[in-house]
């Protein structure tokens, strides 16, 4: 039975339901379980659910400890920008350890990570950061663009051997859905086509996902068939249903709210032009948040992002233009 | 010498083990000429710390844990692994403990606690403290150390943990291995407590802990100081930071180089960089390993005979171990991409 929950509780219930199927699972962060009366606390307690102080680097580097005596951390970041005071952890420690000790270690752990805070927090929490992982062997990295992915990633993530790194957009926090009751799990690494169409793909990243299905309404009043491509997972890239979509339509547009030198839509299009050339009609177009610090006020900030119109206008461009022969 | 509550057995034990060790990475270090290309990359040797290792790890009970850092070939001797397995790995062989993944910073033997080695400075701390974490929460008196230098204490990861760590009273010893030099400074030159003289200990007093420093050149001390911070932590009183004090009789590592360039061990740093060689003299003439020796042969534990036969046993135990790793195969190119995904 599905019902509907807001995203981050959609979140929520994951880690509380694999909590309660799993004692090895803990939580901790720097603003939960702060009393008692604590939900995750009164459900199972101090020893698995504490609040931390601000210190990254020993938050995340105690979780790989933990993970490497057998536990499941969950660590709660809030803000994705927050891994990065402690990058050495999240990329060279979590990640290496089962490849540096030929199997021996694993370090199942979840970090959650907010992101993409456009919403007037400026230059420094604003940031969609998931590029700068999706590249690190070892390290597994998804994107939940609803709230029942949401709850099946965070479910999937969990329970995954690895370290995973669940980035959840902080626009969608509130956004409302269907989400199935009881176990949920989704395949961390396999994409979903959300729309089909036959005349152009869209591939969209988290929050970009409900603008490429906006743009693909309006298109289709247009006369044009847009598929959609939720990609879900950035790490493992489920590269192999995007390129099935691109033999089907031969254009390809990839929206990431990511800055373009940074975003993982760049990777897409390597992998699209490298492996899927000979199905592309047109070269591949990218929507990217333009290359600069997220400005605080609102007309700069929303330039700078990708919207409807920059999709739409992608689409036709890829449809009018065509591979020089 | 019963007076420290270790038997004869044990403190024979603790020769043995600083034997076998020191054996150990001398041949390391004569691999670099007797067997030029073997060992790639960066390795770092724990001579001089024999009986820092040797009285910590006596401390402990077999069900407890510890990590370390890139300096780690003496934890997994002393804890029982496989010497053949060990120096198979500084090879880079597939037999090696870590079938060649890893290398001679990463020497890691989970079966016997030793969960991992972080070739990072100071990174490793918190790793320490979170097996100390999960240990508190299973609730069966297991206490962890968490092994590092004294470069190690400049680090944010220092700080942050032994913070959350007294905060949370975690079983967790803090071990720091004070050699005196940050790779190729002095500790003076990089640490405020040493610039005034004091001891590196006085570093607990922020995070409200206890704080002690032992000559680590002696392993009964170094066992009578860490064996009532293991029973502290295990009786759930919380972390203790011990500062050992170690000179370590090698460089900080062999000389870094690109390929091509044969590689060995330079000179101490005391001598290289500081010219100090008196320094670096009366180091040796301090050294841990015929320091105990002596003092067992001259306190009755051991006969000169017996003391030499454990001397014979240990070179012959790594002279098998470095035959083993010369005759082990290379590993398969093609398992590289083995270990990506649990």
């Amino acid at each position: 039975m599905a019902r509907e929950l807001p995203y981050i509780a959609a979140i929520g219930e994951a880690v509380h339901q694999e909590m309660a199927r799993d004692d090895t699972v803990l939580y901790f962060g720097q603003n939960l379980g702060l009393t008692d009366e604590d939900p995750y606390v009164k459900a199972f307690g101090n020893d698995r659910v504490r609040v931390t102080p601000i210190s990254e680097t020993a938050e995340i580097g105690m979780a790989v400890g933990t993970a490497f005596a057998g536990y499941r951390p969950v660590v709660q970041l809030y803000m994705a920008e927050f891994m990065l005071v402690a990058m050495d952890q999240v990329v060279n420690e979590a990640p290496r350890f089962y490849g540096m000790t030929g199997g021996q270690v694993k370090v199942p752990l979840v970090l959650q990570a907010g992101y993409g805070f456009t919403a007037g927090w400026a230059g420094q929490h604003t940031g969609t950061i998931y590029g700068m992982f999706m590249g690190v062997p070892g390290l597994k990295v998804v994107v939940p663009s609803t709230p029942a992915d949401a709850k099946g990633l965070m479910t999937a993530a969990i329970r995954d051997d690895n370290p995973v790194i669940l980035f959840h957009n902080y626009l969608l926090t509130l956004e409302h859905g269907d989400v199935p009751e009881g176990e949920h799990v989704v395949p961390i690494g396999e994409a979903a086509v959300v729309r089909e169409g036959s005349d152009a793909t869209l591939v969209g990243i988290g929050w970009t996902v409900g603008k490429a299905l906006a743009a693909a309404e309006q298109l289709a009043g247009e006369g044009v068939s847009a598929e959609v491509i939720d990609v879900r997972s950035l790490a493992p890239l489920d590269t192999a249903t995007i390129l099935q979509s691109v033999e089907k339509t031969g254009r390809l547009v990839v929206v990431d709210q990511a800055t373009r030198h940074a975003s993982a839509a760049a990777i897409i299009a390597a992998e699209v032009a490298s492996e899927g050339f000979a199905s592309l009609k047109a070269p591949v177009d990218l929507v990217t948040a333009l290359d600069a610090t997220i400005p605080y006020s609102e007309p700069m900030e929303q330039y700078l992002l990708p919207d409807e119109t920059k999709i739409v206008a992608a689409v036709q461009q890829v449809l009018g233009a065509t591979v020089a022969a | 010498m019963s007076e420290n509550g270790l038997s004869n057995e044990r403190l024979v034990w603790m020769f043995t083990q600083m034997a076998r060790i020191r054996e150990f990475e001398e041949r390391v270090k004569n691999t670099f000429e007797e067997h030029p290309g073997v060992i790639r990359g960066h390795t770092h040797l724990a001579d001089g710390a024999e009986a820092s290792i040797v009285g910590s790890l006596a401390a402990l009970r077999p069900d407890d844990q510890l990590t370390a850092t890139y300096r780690c070939h003496g934890y997994p001797i002393a804890l029982g692994s496989d010497t053949k397995a060990l120096m198979a790995e500084i090879y880079g062989r597939e037999t090696g403990i870590c079938k060649g993944y890893g290398g001679s910073m990463h020497l890691t033997d989970v079966e016997r606690g030793f969960l991992g080695t972080s070739g990072i400075v100071g990174q490793g701390i918190p790793h320490a403290a979170g097996v100390a974490w999960a240990a508190q929460i299973r609730g069966k008196g297991q206490v962890v150390l968490s092994f590092f230098g004294d470069g190690a204490s400049k680090q944010g990861a220092f700080h942050e943990t032994l913070n959350i760590a007294s905060l949370w009273k975690l079983p967790i010893v803090f071990v720091m291995e004070n050699n005196n030099y940050q790779a190729y400074t002095k500790v003076e030159q990089e640490d405020a407590n040493a610039a005034v003289g004091e001891p590196l200990a006085v570093k607990a007093k922020a995070f409200s802990m206890p704080g002690v420093t032992v000559d680590g050149g002696d392993p009964v001390a170094v066992y009578e100081t860490v064996l009532p911070a293991v029973e502290r932590a295990r009786a759930g009183e919380g972390p203790t930071l011990v500062e050992s004090q170690v000179f370590r009789l090698s460089a900080h590592g062999n000389i870094i180089a690109p390929p091509g360039v044969p590689l060995h061990y330079p000179e101490h740093e005391a001598i290289a960089i500081f010219g100090n060689v008196e320094e670096y003299e009366a180091a040796k003439r301090g050294d841990p390993v015929p320091r105990f020796r002596a003092r067992l042969v001259s306190d009755g534990v051991l006969s000169a005979e017996e003391a030499e036969a454990i001397a014979e046993s240990a070179k012959q135990e790594i002279q098998e171990a470095v035959e083993f790793g010369l005759e082990s195969a290379l590993p398969a190119p093609e398992r590289a991409v083995d270990y990506v995904y649990a």
